[in-house]
C-alpha cells in the first residue's frame, strides 16, 4: 500500500516558475466527418486545479491532447501564459502530461524514466540525478528508484507518472484520468495526494475525468463538456445548484427532469403533469419550452396539505443515510430521496403519499 | 519416457486418449529427432573402430587448418549477414509501421517473398546480376570505369545470405514495432524527446526483443546454410565442409560429426545468447487506456525519401527473382547487362522432364506440413489446457528442432537408419518418406509456434462452455478448440509447407535417386552446370509460383474463417 505524502512537505527550490494560466480560443477540430471539437473558448486561470468533465466520447481527452500538442486544431489557437503554442511541437511547449495508461517506459528503471525529461534538457548531470531525487521524494518513492516499472503496484507506477512530469518543471500540468486505472480505495487516497502536490507546487493543472465526484472533491473548478462542446464551467457548487442547462443538471448528481404545461397566468400559474397540478411559486422566469429540474433531496414527503401533490410509492432503496424512492405523480415517475434517521420508518411500495418541491429549488432550463 | 508421461502417485489419471496421444508423439520425437542428433555427437566423442569415448576428433578438427578457417569464416559470413540484413530490415520495418505509409501492406508483402525461394538459387541470379561480369558491374564498367566486387568470394554469400533472410528480422522487428503504444511516444516527446533520438531512445530499445529474435534467427540460418556456399564455390565455410566430408569420405569418418557437433553447439549458444538478452525484456506496452498505435504523417521531402530508401531496397532484396525470371526466358545470358534473346523452351523442358520434381515437393512439403500442424495442435493443446505429466518436455523437444541444422539432421539419419533394413533388403535411410519426416521435424518449431499463438487467443471460457453443456474434452477440442484455431493451424501449415518445399539441407543428405527428389534437388542438380541454368530458373520460377499460390491461397482461407467468426478488424 502506498503511503500518503502529507506530512512532511518538500520544499520546492526557490527557481519555481509563477504559475501561467491556459487559454484556448475558438478551438475546432475535427477527424473527417466527426466534429470532436466544436468553438470551444475556455481560460484556466494561474495555479488553478481545473477539470475538464464530461461522458466519454465528448472530446475532453481530444482537448487535453490539443494543449500538450499531439491534436492539431483545424482553427483557433492554445495560449499558455499569454504565448501562443498552437504551431509548437509537443517537445517544445513545457506542458507536462501524466498519461491515463502513465506510459511508462518498461525499458528503464524508475530513475531513468524520471530523469529522461531532464536529459532530453541538456541539464548538468549533477542537477539531474538531485532534481530527480526531488521529484521521487516529492511522491514518496526514494526508496524504489532501481525498480523497473514492471515491479510497482499501480500507484506506484501512478506516482513515478506524475514526478517524471513535475520534475521537468512543466509551465502547465496535464492529467489524463489518471485515477481511472486505480482500484476504488486508492483513487480516493490518490487524489487526495494529487490535490496535494498541486497545491505545494502551485503549478496550473488541468485534470481529465468522467466521474463527478473526481472532479468534485479536487478541483477549482470544471468545464463540463457535451459532444464537443463547453456547456458550463464554474466551481462545483455553482454548476450543482446552476446548472446552465439539462445536459449539466444531469449529469452532476440526480435531478429529476419533468416535461410538462405551464397553464394558468399570473400568481395562479401551475405545472401541469398529466392529471396533477405544481403551483409555480410567484416571480419565476420561465423560458418557452422549458423543463422543470429539481434534486431528489429538495422534496420532501409530507401529509396532505397545501402545495402538495400525491403520488404512489412505485420503488424503493434503502441507501442508509437516506431513501430513495420512486414515485409516479401523474404517469411519470419522480425521484425522492428522504434522509434516513435512527427510529424512522419506511413508506412501503404501493403507498400513496403527499410531497411538496421546495420552491427556491425548483430551476427551469431549456434543453 | 513414454510410460512416465501416463501418471504420477497422486495426480489424477488423464484421459486415457491424452496420454496415448502424448506418447505417440514423444515416440516420434525420439525417434527422428533426438536419436538422430545423439548419435551424431556420440560419434563425435567415440574413437573410430574402438567405439571408446575421446577427445582426440575435437584436437584433430581444432589442429586442422581448413575447419579452423572455416569456422571462423562462417562466423563472419554468419555476423555480417546480420548486419547487412539490419540494413535492409530497419528502414523497411520502421517506415511501413511507424508512419502513415501508402502500400505498407505491400511492402511487408513483398519482403516476404525472398524466403519462398532457396537462397542458393538468388545466388546464382545474383551472379548473373551483381557477378564480375554481371549486369550492374558492365554497366559501372561502362558508366565510370570501375567494378565492385559484390559477390566474390566470402562477400557473395554475404550478400545473397543477407538478402535471402532478412524478412526473419523484418517481421519480428515489424511486430514490435507495432506493439508499441502511441503514449510511449508521446509521453517522450512530452518531456522534450523527438526525431531520431526519440526512436533511439524509446522506439528501438522497446522493439529490441524482437529484432533480437529475428537476428538470432538469421545468424544460425546462415550459419546452417550449405547449399549456397557450394553453389558460389566457397567450400571452406563449416556446413558445406561437413557435407563434403561425410558425402567423399564417407558416413564412418568421424570429422563430419565432429563438425556436425560443432554446428549444434554454435546454433545452441546463438539462441541461448539471444535468450539471455532478451530475458526480462518482454515489453508488452499496449496497455490498458493506451492509445493504440501511432503512425506519423510525414512532410513531402521525408516521404520522397522514404520511397526512395524503400524502392532500393526492395530493388535489392527482390533482384534475384527478377534476375531468375529473366534468366528462365533467356537464350543466352553472358557478358552482358541482359539476355541475347528470349525463349520458352526451359519451361517446356522443365515440364516434360522435371515434373517428377514438382509432384514430389507438393507431396512431400504437404505431408511434412500436415503432420506438424497434427504436432503442434497436439503439444500446444497439452502445454496449454492439461497437467499432463511432462508436457513441457514435448514442447521444449519439438522447439529444440530449431537448433539442430539440416544437414546435421540429414547426417543422423544416414548413420542412424542406413543399417535398419526393411523386408526387401532396403535401407531405411533410403526411402523417401524418411525425407518427409526430416522435413517435418526441421519445420515443427515454426508451426508449434502459430499453434500456440492461435490457442492462447482462445479463452477457456469458451472450452468451459462447451463442457458445461455436456460435450466431453474430446469433442470440445473437436467442436471448439479446433475450429477457433483455424486460422492459426492454417498459418502454422502454410509456413511449414513453403519452408520445406523450398528446404534442402536435409535432403540433400538423403535424397538417393533423382524419382524421388524434391524440386530443390532438383534445382541444385540443375544449377550445378551452365547448361543446366535456363531450365534451373524455369524450375525455380515454378517453385516461386507454387509457394506464392499455395501461400495466397491459405491466406485467403485465414481471412474466410477470421472474418466468419468476426476475428479480423
Amino acid at each position: 500500500m502506498p503511503e500518503i505524502v502529507q506530512n512532511e512537505p518538500v520544499r520546492v527550490r526557490g527557481d519555481a516558475l509563477q504559475p501561467l494560466g491556459v487559454r484556448v480560443e475558438n478551438v475546432d477540430l475535427s477527424y473527417g466527418a466527426n466534429h470532436v471539437l466544436k468553438d470551444v473558448t475556455l481560460d484556466v486561470a494561474p495555479g488553478e486545479f481545473f477539470a475538464f468533465l464530461g461522458p466519454s466520447g465528448c472530446g475532453k481527452t481530444t482537448l487535453l491532447r490539443l494543449i500538450a500538442g499531439f491534436n492539431q486544431a483545424d482553427r483557433g489557437r492554445v495560449l499558455v501564459g499569454g504565448e501562443d503554442v498552437s504551431r509548437l511541437p509537443p517537445w517544445k511547449r513545457d506542458v507536462g502530461m501524466v498519461f491515463q495508461s502513465y506510459a511508462l517506459w518498461p525499458h528503464m528503471t524508475v530513475w531513468r524514466n524520471v530523469a529522461f525529461g531532464l536529459e532530453e534538457r541538456r541539464l548538468p548531470r549533477a542537477q539531474i540525478k538531485q532534481r530527480v531525487a526531488e521529484a521521487l521524494e516529492l511522491v514518496g518513492l526514494s526508496h524504489l528508484a532501481d525498480r523497473r516499472p514492471s515491479q510497482l503496484s499501480g500507484g506506484q507506477q501512478q506516482r513515478v507518472a506524475v514526478a517524471r512530469t513535475v520534475a521537468i518543471r512543466p509551465k502547465v500540468l496535464l492529467l489524463d484520468e489518471p485515477l481511472s486505472n486505480l482500484d476504488a480505495k486508492l483513487r480516493v487516497q490518490v487524489r487526495r495526494e494529487l490535490r496535494d502536490l498541486q497545491q505545494r507546487l502551485g503549478i496550473t493543472t488541468i485534470f481529465v475525468t468522467h466521474d463527478q465526484e473526481e472532479a468534485n472533491t479536487i478541483c477549482d473548478r470544471i468545464a463540463v463538456m457535451n459532444e464537443g462542446k463547453i456547456q458550463q464551467v464554474g466551481t462545483p457548487l455553482e454548476l450543482y445548484q446552476r446548472p446552465a442547462n439539462l445536459f449539466v443538471a444531469s449529469f452532476l448528481g440526480a435531478a429529476n427532469i419533468l416535461s410538462g404545461e405551464v397553464v394558468g397566468a399570473g400568481s395562479d400559474r401551475a405545472f401541469r403533469l398529466g392529471e396533477v397540478f405544481l403551483p409555480i411559486p410567484p416571480g419565476a422566469t420561465i423560458p418557452p419550452g422549458a423543463k422543470l429540474v429539481f434534486r431528489p433531496q429538495d422534496v420532501q414527503i409530507t401529509g396532505k396539505g397545501s402545495g402538495a401533490f400525491s403520488g404512489t410509492i412505485v420503488h424503493r432503496e434503502f441507501l442508509g443515510a437516506m431513501t430513495r424512492y420512486g414515485v409516479r405523480v401523474g404517469g411519470t415517475e419522480i425521484l425522492i430521496d428522504a434522509p434516513f434517521h435512527a427510529g424512522d420508518r419506511l413508506h412501503e411500495v404501493g403507498q400513496e403519499v403527499a410531497a411538496m418541491v421546495a420552491p427556491e429549488a425548483m430551476l427551469w432550463l431549456a434543453s | 519416457m513414454a510410460l512416465a508421461l501416463l501418471r504420477r502417485e497422486g495426480v489424477v489419471a488423464v484421459g486415457a486418449g491424452q496420454a496415448a496421444a502424448a506418447a505417440a508423439i514423444a515416440l516420434f520425437l525420439l525417434l527422428f529427432l533426438i536419436t538422430p542428433v545423439a548419435t551424431v555427437i556420440y560419434v563425435a566423442f567415440t574413437e573410430k573402430g574402438s567405439g571408446a569415448f575421446t577427445f582426440v576428433n575435437f584436437y584433430d578438427f581444432a589442429r586442422t587448418d581448413l575447419f579452423v578457417r572455416s569456422f571462423w569464416n562462417s562466423v563472419y559470413v554468419s555476423a555480417m549477414a546480420v548486419v547487412l540484413a539490419s540494413v535492409f530490415a530497419l528502414p523497411l520495418a520502421t517506415i511501413t509501421t511507424r508512419f502513415e505509409f501508402r502500400g505498407a501492406l505491400l511492402i511487408q508483402t513483398l519482403g516476404f517473398v525472398p524466403l519462398i525461394m532457396p537462397p542458393f538459387v538468388g545466388a546464382v541470379a545474383m551472379q548473373l546480376l551483381f557477378g564480375r561480369n554481371g549486369t550492374v558491374n558492365l554497366l559501372l564498367d561502362d558508366w565510370f570505369g570501375l567494378k565492385i566486387p559484390f559477390m566474390e568470394g566470402l562477400n557473395g554469400v554475404v550478400f545473397v545470405q543477407a538478402i535471402h533472410y532478412f524478412p526473419f528480422i523484418l517481421v519480428n522487428l515489424s511486430a514490435s514495432l507495432r506493439n508499441i503504444d502511441r503514449s510511449m511516444e508521446e509521453a517522450a516527446q512530452n518531456l522534450g524527446c523527438s526525431g531520431f533520438r526519440l526512436f533511439r531512445r524509446v522506439v528501438f530499445p522497446l522493439a529490441l526483443p524482437g529484432y533480437l529474435a529475428g537476428a538470432s534467427l538469421v545468424f544460425v540460418k546462415v550459419f546452417d546454410d550449405l547449399a549456397t556456399p557450394l553453389l558460389l564455390n566457397v567450400k571452406d565455410m563449416l556446413a558445406p565442409q561437413a557435407y563434403l566430408r561425410v558425402t567423399s569420405i564417407g558416413i564412418a569418418d568421424p570429422m563430419g560429426y565432429v563438425i556436425a557437433t560443432v554446428l549444434i553447439a554454435v546454433s545452441i549458444l546463438a539462441m541461448w545468447a539471444s535468450a539471455a538478452a532478451m530475458r526480462g525484456k518482454d515489453y508488452s506496452t499496449a496497455q490498458r487506456g493506451g492509445g493504440g498505435l501511432s503512425q506519423r504523417r510525414m512532410r513531402r521531402w521525408e516521404s520522397a525519401l522514404a520511397y526512395f530508401v524503400v524502392f532500393l531496397i526492395l530493388g535489392l532484396v527482390l533482384a534475384p527473382h527478377l534476375g531468375l525470371l529473366l534468366l528462365s526466358f533467356a537464350t543466352i545470358w553472358s557478358y552482358s547487362p541482359l539476355p541475347d534473346g528470349f525463349t520458352l523452351a526451359h519451361y517446356t523442358r522443365v515440364f516434360g522432364e522435371s515434373f517428377v520434381y514438382i509432384k514430389n515437393t507438393v507431396l512431400y512439403a504437404s505431408l511434412a506440413g500436415l503432420i506438424d500442424v497434427v504436432l503442434g495442435t497436439a503439444i500446444a493443446y497439452f502445454v496449454l489446457r492439461t497437467k499432463l505429466v511432462g508436457r513441457e518436455w514435448l514442447d521444449w523437444a519439438a522447439s529444440a528442432a530449431l537448433a539442430v541444422p539440416g544437414v546435421v539432421l540429414g547426417i543422423g539419419y544416414l548413420r542412424t537408419f542406413y543399417g535398419v533394413q526393411l523386408p526387401g533388403g532396403q535401407p531405411l535411410a533410403t526411402l523417401w518418406i524418411m525425407i518427409v519426416i526430416a522435413l517435418a521435424i526441421r519445420r515443427l518449431p515454426y508451426a508449434l509456434r502459430a499453434c500456440y499463438a492461435a490457442l492462447q487467443q482462445i479463452s477457456v471460457s469458451l472450452e468451459e462452455a462447451a463442457e458445461n453443456l455436456g460435450a466431453t474434452k474430446a469433442r470440445t477440442v473437436r467442436r471448439v478448440v479446433v475450429p477457433l484455431m483455424t486460422g492459426g493451424i492454417l498459418a502454422g501449415f502454410i509456413s511449414s509447407f513453403s519452408t520445406a518445399a523450398v528446404e534442402l539441407s536435409a535432403t540433400l543428405m538423403l535424397v538417393q535417386s533423382s524419382s524421388d527428389a524434391p524440386l530443390a534437388y532438383g534445382l541444385y542438380i540443375f544449377m550445378q552446370s551452365p547448361a543446366g541454368r535456363g531450365p534451373g530458373a524455369a524450375l525455380g520460377v515454378i517453385a516461386v509460383m507454387l509457394v506464392a499460390a499455395c501461400a495466397f491461397l491459405t491466406h485467403l482461407v485465414v481471412e474466410r474463417s477470421q472474418g466468419a467468426q468476426g476475428l479480423s478488424s
